[in-house]
C-alpha cells in the first residue's frame, strides 16, 4: 500500500505499541532550552535518572535572553528569575552534558528552531522533540517533529522516546506561483484563516504542491513553524534538491561517504504516489496576497485589502461573541480598512521569520527609506548569531539601522516577552511572530501578525500597508 | 502523579472558545524553575485586574469580580467547562499545572489543544471530550441551576448530569490505565530498557549519522 511521508517516519521509529495504539516512538534529536526544561531535569535527579544519550541532545538559551547589553553579561540581565533560569541550564548541562550547547553570549546562541537547521543538529527522517510547540518547524526537514511538555521532556531525557498515538494525515497542496511581494508567511495565515486554529487537531499535516516546492527551506521553515497554529501536531515536507543543498556542508551533517549514503536514504523522504490522507486541503497560492490579522487568534486573519470584520459577519453565536471580545481588546471598529490602522511598535524576528532571507526580504522593503516618525519602536532581531553575522557580512543591519530600525541580539524576545523587549498596554504591533494572543508580546499589547515585508512596509508607512505598491 | 477515578465536583462554566496557554498562565509566571504554586497566578490577565508579576502576595491583588472563577457561585470548582479548543498555542506544561494547583480535576469541552490535552494527563487531570451538543446542553443547564454538578467516571468513561443522564466519552485505553493508577510512565517505559536498546543499536548501525558525535 502506498504510504505517506509520516507513515515512513512513524514507522522508521516506532519500537512497540499498546493495544489500544499508543506507540513508543524512538527520539533523535532533543532540542532544549532554559524555560521548559528545569522541572525535567529535576525530575530526573529526584529520581535518580541519567539521560539515555546525551548525544541527541542539542541545548540554548533563547527565551529568556536580553537583546541588548551583551557585554554585560549575565550580570546585565535585570530580573532574577530570568538569570536563575539561563544559570539553571547552564549547571544542568555541565552536569548532565549534551551535543552541542549554545549558551547566552555564545556566538553560535539563537532561537532553538533557528539553530538547530543551521547547525545540521536537524536532519531529515530524524524525530525531533522539544519543549515549544513550535519543534513543528524541524519537518521542513521531512523530520517529524513535535512539540512537547515538560513531562514529555524529562520522559525523552530518561528514554529516549516519546509515548505517542499516531496522529490522521493532512495534505495541504499549495500550487501555483507566489505572488510579488507574498511569502510563506501569507501561505500560513490565509490557510489558518480558512481551517482554523483548531483545522489541524489531530493532525500531522504535509505541505505540498508547486509552491511549496518553489520555497526555500527558510519559507519551508516558516510554514511548518506555523502548522501548530493551524492546531496540527507536526507540519512536514517532502526531501528535495532544496533540503540537500541546503544541509551539505551544515556543521552536524554528515561528511564524506556517510553523507552520499544519508542522501541515498533522505530522498526516499516523499509520500507514494496514489497515497491516502484523511484530509486534503488544496489552495492556489497565485490567489493569496499579503495577510494580516485582526484579531488575538491567528485565525482572525484578513488580506490587505481587506477590512475588520464585523461581530454579525459570523453566523456561530461563540464565534461572534470572540469577535466582539478580540475587536474590544484590539481597539478596533468594524469595516476599518486594514490600511487605516496606525501601528506603535514593529518586531522582525521570532522563529517564525528571523531567518536570514527574512531580513533580506524586509531590508529590500525598508533600502533608502524611513521608519515613519510615529513608530516608536522597530525592532530586527536575528535569529540566531550566525545569521546575525550573515546579514552584517551582507550590510543589512547598515540598512535597517539608517532607516531608524534597532539592530540587536538574536533570541525569542518580543515574540512572547519573557526578556525586556515588550509591548505596553494598549500598543499595536505588526509583528513577524507567530501568536496574536491576549497579552503574548506584553500585557495590553495588541499584535498583528504579519510577514517580514508588511512588516517592513508597515514601519515605513506608520500603518499597514501593502507592500507591492512598495517594490 | 495523583490517581483520577471518581469525582463529585462543582461545575464553572468558562464560555469562551480558542483560550490559548498564554491566557492560561502568562509568561511572566514561567520563569519558575519549580512546578508548583502556579494556580493563584491562573488566567492572571483575565483574573486580576491589576497587573501580575512573580512573588506578589495574592492578598494584595485586585480580582475581577466579573471573571468565571471568581465568583463566588463556583468557589471550590473542581470541574471546568468549556468550549472549542482549550489550551491551544504554546506547550508549556504550566497551563496543566496551575488548574491543577488551583483545584481544577477535569475539564470538558469540545476539543482541545493537542500537546495541551498530552499534558493534562501526565498531571493527573482529565481532559474530556464530548459533541457540541452534549457541550451545550451542559452550559445551559449550569446556567439555570446555581451549584451545578456533575459526577465523572474514569472507569465507566461516563459524565453523569444531575437529571440521571449518563455521556459517554472516549479516552485512549493506556492514558486511563496510567491515571487510574497515577502510574509514572517512565517507570513504565523504562520496563522496555532493553527494547530500546536494541532498536538503538540497529539504528546507529543503519543511519550512524543520525549520532554523530562531534561539533
Amino acid at each position: 500500500m502506498p504510504k505517506t511521508l509520516y507513515d515512513k517516519l512513524w514507522e522508521d521509529h516506532l519500537i512497540r505499541q499498546e493495544e489500544d495504539g499508543t506507540a513508543l516512538l524512538y527520539i533523535d534529536r532533543h532540542l532544549v532550552h532554559e524555560v521548559t526544561s528545569p522541572q525535567a531535569f529535576e525530575g530526573l535527579k529526584l529520581a535518580a535518572r541519567r539521560p539515555w544519550r546525551v548525544g541527541s541532545i542539542v541545548a540554548t538559551a533563547d527565551h529568556n535572553t536580553p537583546t541588548k547589553g551583551w557585554e554585560r553579561g549575565i550580570e546585565g540581565i535585570a530580573d532574577e528569575t530570568s538569570r536563575l533560569q539561563l544559570q539553571t541550564l547552564d549547571a544542568n548541562i555541565r552536569e548532565y552534558g549534551a551535543l552541542a550547547y549554545f549558551p547566552f553570549r555564545d556566538p553560535r546562541q539563537g532561537i532553538v528552531h533557528v539553530i538547530g537547521p543551521e547547525q545540521g543538529a536537524t536532519l531529515p527522517g530524524m524525530t525531533v522533540v522539544c519543549g515549544d510547540s513550535h519543534t513543528s518547524t524541524h519537518g521542513a526537514f521531512a523530520c517529524l517533529a513535535h512539540g512537547i511538555g515538560t513531562s514529555e521532556v524529562e520522559h525523552v531525557l530518561a528514554t529516549q522516546c516519546l509515548l505517542q498515538k499516531k496522529s490522521k494525515s493532512m495534505s495541504v497542496e499549495i500550487n501555483g506561483r507566489l505572488g510579488r511581494g507574498v511569502s510563506a508567511k501569507d501561505l500560513a495565515l490565509a490557510l489558518i484563516g480558512k481551517i482554523g486554529t483548531a483545522g489541524g487537531t489531530g493532525f500531522a499535516v504535509e505541505f505540498s504542491g508547486s509552491a511549496v516546492r518553489g520555497l526555500s527551506m527558510e519559507g519551508r521553515m516558516t510554514l511548518c513553524n506555523m502548522a501548530i497554529e493551524a492546531g496540527a501536531r507536526a507540519g512536514m515536507v517532502a526531501v528535495d534538491d532544496t533540503t540537500i543543498d541546503y544541509l551539505k556542508g551544515r556543521p552536524l551533517a554528515p561528511q564524506g561517504s556517510q553523507w552520499d549514503r544519508a542522501v541515498t536514504v533522505w530522498r526516499k523522504l516523499k509520500s507514494d504516489p496514489g497515497a491516502c490522507f484523511d484530509a486534503v486541503v488544496v489552495l492556489d497560492a497565485g490567489q493569496i496576497g499579503p495577510q494580516v490579522t485582526w484579531g488575538t487568534s491567528p485565525e482572525m486573519v484578513t488580506g490587505i485589502e481587506g477590512a475588520v470584520p464585523a461581530p454579525e459577519d459570523f453566523a456561530d453565536p461563540v464565534t461572534a461573541e470572540g469577535v466582539v471580545r478580540a475587536l474590544q481588546y484590539m481597539g478596533l471598529t468594524p469595516r476599518t480598512p486594514m490600511t487605516a490602522i496606525n501601528i506603535d511598535k514593529v518586531f522582525i524576528g521570532s522563529c517564525t521569520n528571523s531567518r536570514i532571507e527574512d531580513l533580506r526580504a524586509a531590508a529590500a522593503v525598508v533600502r533608502g527609506r524611513r521608519v515613519a516618525a510615529s513608530v516608536k519602536l522597530a525592532l530586527v532581531v536575528p535569529g540566531s548569531g550566525p545569521v546575525k553575522r550573515q546579514a552584517e557580512a551582507e550590510g543589512l543591519d547598515k540598512i535597517f539601522l539608517a532607516a531608524g530600525f534597532e539592530w540587536r541580539e538574536p533570541g525569542c524576545s518580543m515574540c512572547l516577552a519573557m526578556n525586556d523587549d515588550r509591548l505596553e498596554p494598549g500598543e499595536r504591533c505588526a509583528s513577524t511572530s507567530n501568536r496574536n494572543f491576549e497579552g503574548r508580546q506584553g500585557n495590553g499589547g495588541r499584535t498583528h501578525l504579519v510577514s517580514p515585508q508588511m512588516a517592513a512596509a508597515a514601519a515605513i508607512a506608520g500603518h499597514f500597508a501593502d507592500v507591492r505598491v512598495l517594490l | 502523579m495523583r490517581k483520577f477515578t471518581q469525582l463529585d465536583a462543582l461545575v464553572a462554566p468558562f464560555d469562551r472558545a480558542n483560550v490559548d496557554t498564554d491566557a492560561i498562565i502568562p509568561k511572566q509566571f514561567l520563569k519558575s524553575i519549580k512546578r508548583s504554586g502556579f494556580g493563584q497566578n491562573l488566567f492572571d490577565e483575565w483574573r486580576y485586574l491589576d497587573h501580575g508579576e512573580p512573588g506578589q502576595d495574592p492578598a494584595s491583588r485586585l480580582p475581577n469580580p466579573d471573571f468565571v472563577l471568581n465568583q463566588p457561585r463556583y468557589r471550590g470548582a473542581a470541574i471546568l467547562l468549556t468550549r472549542d479548543n482549550f489550551g491551544c498555542g504554546s506547550s508549556r506544561e504550566h497551563a496543566p499545572w496551575a488548574l491543577e494547583d488551583f483545584g481544577l480535576r477535569a475539564l470538558i469541552g469540545t476539543s482541545f489543544g493537542d500537546i495541551f490535552y498530552n499534558n493534562c494527563f501526565k498531571n493527573g487531570l482529565l481532559p474530556i471530550r464530548l459533541p457540541k451538543v452534549e457541550v451545550d446542553g451542559l452550559f445551559d443547564q449550569a446556567a439555570h441551576a446555581p451549584g451545578y454538578r456533575l459526577r465523572i467516571n474514569l472507569e465507566t468513561q461516563t459524565v453523569i448530569r444531575p437529571d440521571g443522564k449518563a455521556l459517554s466519552f472516549e479516552v485512549d485505553a493506556f492514558r486511563k490505565f496510567c491515571l487510574l493508577n497515577g502510574y509514572d510512565d517512565i517507570g513504565l517505559t523504562l520496563r522496555h530498557a532493553d527494547k530500546i536498546r536494541e532498536f538503538e543499536a540497529i539504528r546507529r548501525i543503519e543511519q550512524p549519522w543520525l549520532f554523530s558525535e562531534n561539533l
